[in-house]
């Protein structure tokens, strides 16, 4: 059974990779039953882990009758399929949308606004505020003026109430070149992540079914 | 159409030939593998040739040398050395400070796509816990994260000196499985771990686990360890449970999305940082555990050497093109 199933996994492996070389049946033929298979699975398990586990032994088992109101806007979710009162479905809609909206001013603004703002607020050439001038390495001083410079001048080529022109445009230049850097690391990551994906493929196809690896 | 059923009967019968006639399995001599790279190396230098003379290759070219530069280093001898980033010894460091007997959440966030960055970073986690007598209790936002733990800790338990600490499950490590809700799962684990798990993986009442009876929230973790393919993930743990709990948390994350954990980890929310396949690589080394990642580093830098040398070769090209168009002007 297990090696019926390295076939199949290597019969996919090989379908999806033929794309490389041109779109054909036999591509479309696993892209067709991965798509399938993957709805059909999340079906399954949002229905044991969600339906079941979580409503229905919630109220059966546990007494958890809270649960009832968000089984009602569930199901007031799904009246979108009849037409005629499809409105209803706003309503859930609503109730998600700002439950979720809530929850990310405050968990954005505490962490990813307050946090960076008082962590980019440091001094250039001292470990800390409580410390010597000069106390940091030169390392972490370059890094420092690095992360005051690059979110300043990031900062000023946002800023378009002013030409982009004189010091103003130096500044701005600096900026896009920032923000170049960072894409140009960004992207640099994303190619490793990517031949990470090939790779772990091919240790797949020449490892555990063609046992080529030793 | 004739053309193609050749191709796709070629590449059949070359899968034939390599699973029953070739001797298993194949490992080059140093010597092979050095000459490999050379005649790779020429081969680069020979398209870079034709380009300059105005004769490009096909996309399916560059496809064959990417595909050549991952496969060849799995039967090449050839070592690379790996250099440890503060980053990913600030993870070791942290493991390493727990006493025996500290509980740790491992929440398993990502699927089978991302396995070959994560798996190796989670067996490695898993071998040191084991090593160090931690308790572990795992958990996963994604449906598929409890499963590859459970691959990861089934790999673990064939290394000799894990299955020799009979590590036992509800005693030393628990399974809680998947639990749908995002970042609400963790909003709510901050205040009641077993609301969200009633059940274990297993379908085992959460009561009736010895290790996890006296968890209630965040306060009875030691330290968490998230291995994140996107979302939710790493960014959801910082928001609620690093930042409003106050947990101690480590993480593991895709490369894709390594680059946006800095300003965290720079600002002390997170405590180390393994970036993809080489931060894999990179723990393996640290805890001296080498395994899948240090193998595929290899792949991983042979792949880039070759995107390099084609950025080069495209470059080229590009600038070649342009300054013909502006001959013919």
């Amino acid at each position: 059974m297990q090696i019926f199933g390295l076939w199949v996994a290597a019969f996919f492996t090989l379908g999806i990779i033929s794309f490389l070389y041109k779109d054909n049946p036999w591509y479309k033929v696993c892209e067709s039953i991965f798509v399938g298979i993957s709805a059909g699975y999340w079906f399954v398990t949002l229905f044991w882990d969600n339906i079941y586990s979580l409503f229905y032994l919630g109220v059966a088992e546990r007494g958890n009758y809270s649960l009832y109101v968000g089984a009602v806007l569930g199901l007031m979710m799904l009246l979108r399929l009849i037409p005629q009162i499809g409105w209803i479905s706003r309503w859930p809609l609503a109730f998600v949308v700002g439950a979720t909206a809530g929850l990310y001013i405050i968990n954005y603004f505490a962490s990813n606004i307050m946090v960076q703002v008082e962590n980019t607020l440091t001094p250039l050439f001292a470990d800390a505020f409580n410390q010597p001038t000069f106390s940091a390495s030169v390392y972490n001083s370059i890094g420092n003026i690095v992360v005051a410079v690059g979110t300043f001048t990031g900062l000023v080529y946002f800023f378009f109430s002013k030409e982009h022109k004189g010091f103003m445009g130096g500044m701005a230049k600096i900026g896009i070149w920032t923000i170049m850097i960072t894409f140009g690391a960004s992207f640099g990551y994303t190619v490793m992540s990517r031949m990470s994906l090939l790779i772990g493929r091919m240790d797949f196809i020449f490892g555990d079914w063609l046992q080529l690896i030793k | 159409m004739k053309r193609d059923m050749l191709i796709y009967s070629a590449i059949l019968i070359i899968a034939l030939l390599l699973y029953f006639a070739v001797p298993k399995p194949i490992a080059f001599s140093p010597t092979v593998s050095y000459i490999v790279i050379v005649l790779i190396a020429v081969a680069l230098i020979y398209i870079f040739i034709r380009t300059i003379q105005g004769k490009y290759v096909g996309r399916r070219i560059v496809f064959l040398f990417v595909g050549i530069a991952v496969v060849l280093p799995f039967f090449m001898t050839v070592t690379q050395p790996i250099r440890l980033s503060p980053e990913v010894k600030m993870v070791y460091d942290a493991i390493m400070k727990l006493k025996p007997g500290s509980k740790v959440l491992a929440s398993f966030d990502y699927d089978p796509p991302s396995a070959p960055e994560l798996q190796p970073m989670a067996e490695t986690f898993f071998r040191l816990c084991i090593e160090r007598d931690l308790k572990v209790i795992i958990m996963g936002l994604w449906p598929q994260g409890p499963q590859q733990a459970e691959m990861a800790l089934r790999k673990t338990m064939t290394f000799p000196e894990a299955a020799s600490k009979n590590y036992k499950y509800g005693v030393d490590y628990v399974n809680l499985g998947f639990q749908t809700g995002n970042e609400f799962v963790i909003q709510r684990m901050g205040s009641d771990f077993k609301s969200m798990f009633p059940n274990d993986y297993y379908g085992t009442p959460y009561d009736s686990l010895p290790l996890v009876r006296n968890v209630k929230n965040f306060s009875n973790i030691d330290y968490s360890f998230n291995l994140s393919a996107g979302y939710p993930g790493t960014v959801e743990w910082v928001q609620v449970a690093v930042d409003r709990y106050g947990l101690q948390m480590g993480t593991g994350n895709t490369a894709v999305q390594a680059t946006s954990m800095y300003p965290y980890l720079r600002a002390g929310q997170l405590i180390g940082l393994l970036g993809g396949l080489n931060g894999a690589a990179e723990f393996e080394k640290a805890c001296n555990k080498l395994g899948k990642g240090t193998k595929f580093m290899v792949s991983q830098s042979f792949s880039h050497v070759i995107v390099i040398a084609f950025i080069i070769i495209g470059n080229a090209a590009f600038f070649l093109g342009e300054k013909k168009k502006r001959e013919k002007e």
